[in-house]
């Protein structure tokens, strides 16, 4: 038995442990084990990628361990609850744990100009990313719940003391919100568990799939599923649950918001999908149309908010919103292409958010500001900088060869095939991405040129690597979309089995 | 019954509870002809050797066969023994705290709080190892007498006299329900024993008095809520949390409300397990709208009142109300594994709490102020004491890789794996829970956020650090690894004689 995934998950403690050794006075080489704490993921991680087979279908690399149980007894005899250490991937969760990895070395990167970064805050930053890799590599409910809890302290305190003015605040909102979220899921995993008798995903979607599962009663599994959407719905997030998330990517700083909407948001996605689609294919297919139209709200909602917004983090932060709409379109449609566009959209607003919002963490950090008026005419005075704006800016809209279009037209063809009205509507948004992101992008790059800008400079050697690499992979998936696509296959495969019937 | 049947009996199984008294014997005999101006520290090392070595016979009495003195009167069995471990273990770990403690002007008092919190103690072994109502309450009433004398201790400060006050006078109102309902109990079967009672219950002829049973039922439980200080009888807690000395807070947040659950837990499910409700059902099925009520009332009103709280011993009274409502959700539920979880969660948050304790006796002693300010920068003037702080309230709070988190599952587990899940209930207890947040992050703002109000790194005491260490790591593990806690407790306990009565031979 290899304990690949285990390596993986806790490897970020080789950075923690080492920065706590570190005197606090130094500083590089608190920000050289920052760095070297997130390089050691992404080599397991690629390593891990090289021995997964695309082909095979189920879950590979499983670890399992006995952890936890209670006995119980009964009249017949005891019997024995367990909740084992389970941990095992399919192609799905190798993409996002490869995105995550990627996205925390370019996050870690980024906080090298921070100037307050101390040893606490790479500390923090890499239980985040142990809390991240976790809640993608595990196979129990249990497992998974612990690992969503622990990004959420880390991020509780990145937020309130590295964030900006009004960080206290922002904390405590994402604290809430998630914490209402939590708790939700800590009631549907205990109700399930107790239920079923099992909290293993696959297991539970043998069990839920089974007569036995089905005599759980229709309302228990609809309210269930009901209830996931909610707390997931928070997390992703879903139109009337999203304020928090717009404090956090207004206050929180930018490396931190790479990690939050590069990576965070997408577990909201990870779990409708695993969980919702996985375990109650039926009842979710009878949300659909409540899926379907909660995602055109939120596609439409927030590119309507992100056309009047000043500040250039409200842009994309609505932006988010906006775009995770799409990926409920593309889960509601419930066929091939809508639910692979969901999965590309996840990937690919990952790369291009945190490209974004690494960009701006760049801007801010020159001007101190980063409301679109006091930009103007970049161009001239940092012209690499504004160039991967404009192209970042290109791909986020879905122009044809970026990341983006592949999930905007697949997660569209998939709905146009069920839902052809609903579709049409939502179509609209894609004209006003295009209007919100060349509003703001155009504002800053082009126009008259500011003079307090011709003193900055533009992207250094070490700012280049975040920027070029999160490019170069936005363009290789929209030019080669086939490389996710081949892990995908046998994911697709499995749940659109259980959507059928 | 002659002096040759008395030598005869197995005296050997109280060996704990001997031990502890004649360890206040002796602390009550020395402090009395000590000089005066001879320091009582003394008598707080004596009184920890008393706490080690009745540990050390509980733990002789682990693979010992279930016993009984008196007619089940006194009791070795599992429950009573594990119930002893927390409470012996909540009690040295305060023993600590006490000896840290700075009584300034109260020096010459230190003695009696190690025997007083002695006493108390004893009190509290008895309510875990009787089976009769007279023993039972008996002790309940010294762990009474013996905490309202603790909360009093500073004499000259108008605090903690009023403590003494308030809780002497709820106590005796309480005490007095409790015994009203008892009565009832006493006049329907004519017995004090709780197995002659259950049986008593069982028979067909007690039918024409269902009210009278279901009365009695709520009346001693609401008196009873007192220890546990949950709805009804909580009011008592923040008023006498803040006056008492900080260790006493601690004692009465974390072994009395122990043992009042140990009590609660005896005397409920072997007096009214087959006592019939009002047509048909159980009673105990019957009663559970109520006690679910007053549980789901606990948890809102401590963790409601608590987000106005600026004084940290208040703060952490309200914290400790809610706590209990918690810890209620499984005898509510009353479901296969109320014993394991319940004991889990105890022993959770005895870890959790009294390292708060320490934590807050550390910082108050610095900043001479409660205010929740006091903790301003923490992290900056002693980090390590700031992380262990965060330990406890995350553990508090319920998140995960802590003991508070693995608790909480195991409530869960006992709400929604009834036979009829209690939905309502687990909802208002995760609702709860993130309302607690606010209060519980609050701390860790102030620690974590704020600049600091003093210069300086703290100065640390031994003791505390040792309680504190203890805690934090104690926490940690039975977060992360709970099957020990829980493997321990399958192997050592085997509550399978909890409804046996044993018969004298």
């Amino acid at each position: 038995m290899n304990h690949m995934l285990s390596l993986l998950i806790f490897s970020p403690l080789v950075g923690i442990i080492a920065l706590s050794f570190l005197s606090w006075k130094n500083e590089r080489a608190i920000k050289l084990a920052g760095l070297f704490g997130t390089v050691l993921p992404l080599i397991l991680v690629l390593i891990a990628a090289a021995g997964f087979h695309s082909s095979a279908s189920g879950l590979q690399m499983t670890e399992q361990a006995n952890w936890i149980s209670y006995t119980l007894e009964g009249i017949n005899g005891s019997m024995e609850l367990k909740i084992n250490y389970e941990l095992g991937i399919t192609g799905l969760s190798l993409v996002l744990l490869i995105l995550t990895a990627v996205v925390a070395v370019l996050a870690a990167l980024a906080s090298w100009n921070m100037r307050n970064a101390s040893k606490s805050y790479f500390i923090f930053f890499l239980i985040l990313e142990l809390g991240m890799l976790g809640v993608f590599a595990s196979q129990n409910l249990f497992l998974f719940f612990i690992f969503f809890e622990i990004t959420l302290i880390p991020m509780f305190f990145l937020i309130g003391r590295w964030g900006y003015a009004d960080r206290e605040k922002a904390a405590f909102s994402f604290l809430i919100y998630n914490g209402i979220g939590s708790a939700i899921l800590l009631i549907v995993f205990v109700a399930l568990f107790m239920k079923t008798g099992t909290m293993n995903y696959g297991e539970l979607a043998k069990t839920l799939a089974s007569p036995a599962g089905a005599s759980a009663g229709s309302t228990f599994r609809l309210s269930v599923l009901v209830s996931l959407l909610i707390a997931f719905g928070i997390k992703l997030p879903i139109f009337p649950l999203h304020t928090w998330m717009l404090r956090v990517h207004v206050q929180a700083p930018p490396p931190i918001v790479m990690l939050h909407s590069g990576i965070l948001l997408k577990i909201g996605a990870y779990g409708l999908f695993t969980f919702g689609m996985g375990f109650f294919p039926e009842e979710f297919k009878s949300l659909g149309v409540l899926i379907a139209i909660l995602g055109v709200i939120n596609l439409l909602y927030g590119a309507f908010l992100a056309i009047v917004q000043t500040d250039l983090k409200k842009v994309l932060a609505y932006s988010s919103v906006s775009h995770m709409g799409i990926v409920l379109i593309g889960l509601a449609a419930m066929n091939e292409a809508g639910v692979k566009g969901a999965i590309f959209q996840l990937v690919s607003h990952g790369l291009i958010s945190a490209l974004l919002f690494f960009l701006i963490g760049v801007l801010y950090e020159r001007s101190g500001s980063s409301d679109i008026q006091d930009f103007g005419g970049l161009a001239a005075a940092m012209p690499v900088t504004a160039g991967v704006l404009l192209a970042g800016g290109l791909a986020s809209l879905g122009l044809p060869g970026m990341s983006g279009f592949i999930s905007e037209f697949l997660a569209f063809v998939g709905l146009f095939q069920t839902m052809p009205i609903i579709a049409a509507v939502g179509a609209v948004g894609i004209i006003l991405t295009a209007v919100y992101i060349l509003r703001a992008v155009l504002a800053v790059t082009f126009g008259p040129k500011k003079e307090a800008h011709s003193a900055f400079k533009d992207l250094t050697v070490l700012e280049k690597v975040p920027a070029f690499v999160l490019l170069a992979l936005v363009l290789l998936i929209g030019v080669y979309p086939e490389i996710l696509s081949k892990s995908l296959t046998t994911v697709l495969d499995t749940i659109l089995l259980g959507l059928r019937g | 019954m002659d002096l040759q049947t008395l030598t005869s009996m197995n005296w050997g199984i109280m060996a704990p509870e001997f031990t502890v008294l004649g360890t206040a014997l002796l602390l009550s005999l020395l402090d009395l002809f000590m000089p005066r101006e001879k320091s009582r520290r003394i008598l707080g090392i004596l009184s920890a050797a008393g706490i080690v070595l009745a540990l050390a016979f509980l733990f002789l009495q682990f693979s010992h066969e279930p016993a009984s003195l008196f007619h089940d009167m006194y009791r070795l069995d599992s429950f009573s023994k594990a119930f002893k471990l927390i409470l012996l273990l909540g009690t040295g770990l305060i023993l600590v705290l006490a000896y840290d403690y700075k009584m300034d002007r109260e020096e010459e008092y230190r003695g009696e709080f190690y025997y007083l919190l002695l006493t108390a103690l004893l009190g509290g072994l008895i309510m875990a190892s009787s089976a009769d109502m007279i023993t039972l309450f008996i002790g309940l009433e010294l762990l009474s007498l013996s905490s309202y004398v603790m909360a009093g201790m500073r004499k000259r400060d108008k605090e903690s006299n009023e403590a003494s006050f308030k809780y002497v006078v709820t106590g005796g109102i309480s005490t007095a329900i409790t015994l009203f309902g008892m009565s009832y109990i006493f006049g329907l079967t004519g017995e004090t024993n709780l197995y002659s009672i259950g049986n008593a219950l069982r028979d067909m002829s007690i039918l024409q008095n269902q009210f009278l049973i279901a009365f009695a039922f709520i009346i001693t439980f609401a008196g009873l809520t007192f220890k546990i200080a949950s709805a009804p009888f909580h009011m008592w807690a923040p008023d006498v949390y803040q006056g008492s000395p900080l260790p006493v807070t601690a004692f009465l947040s974390v072994v009395s409300k122990t043992a009042g659950f140990a009590l609660i837990l005896r005397f409920f499910l072997l007096v009214f397990n087959s006592a019939p409700g009002i047509k048909g059902d159980p009673l105990l099925f019957q009663v559970q709208p109520y006690l679910a009520f007053l549980a789901g009332a606990t948890m809102i009103a401590g963790n409601l009142v608590a987000l106005r709280q600026r004084n940290v011993k208040r703060l952490f009274a309200y914290s400790s109300i809610a706590q209990a409502g918690y810890i209620l959700v499984p005898f509510v539920s009353v479901s296969a594994m109320l014993f394991e979880t319940t004991w889990f969660y105890l022993l959770a948050y005895l870890f959790m709490n009294i390292g708060a304790f320490a934590v807050i006796q550390e910082v108050t002693a610095h900043s001479k102020t409660h205010d929740i300010s006091g903790f301003a920068g923490l992290y900056r003037r002693s980090p390590w004491l700031a992380v262990a702080m965060t330990i406890f309230i995350l553990s508090l709070a319920g998140i995960p890789a802590t003991a508070g988190f693995i608790g909480k599952f195991g409530i869960f587990m006992n709400a929604l794996g009834a036979s009829q899940g209690h939905y309502v209930l687990a909802g208002i207890l995760v609702g709860t829970t993130v309302i607690s947040y606010f209060y519980y992050f609050n701390i860790i703002a102030q620690m974590f956020f704020r600049p600091e109000h003093q210069e300086g790194r703290l100065q640390h005491k031994k003791g505390l650090l040792l309680v504190t260490a203890v805690c934090a790591a104690a926490t940690v593990i039975l977060g992360i690894l709970p099957g020990t806690a829980l493997h321990f407790f399958y192997e050592q306990f085997q509550l399978t004689d909890f409804f046996q009565t044993m018969e004298q031979k």
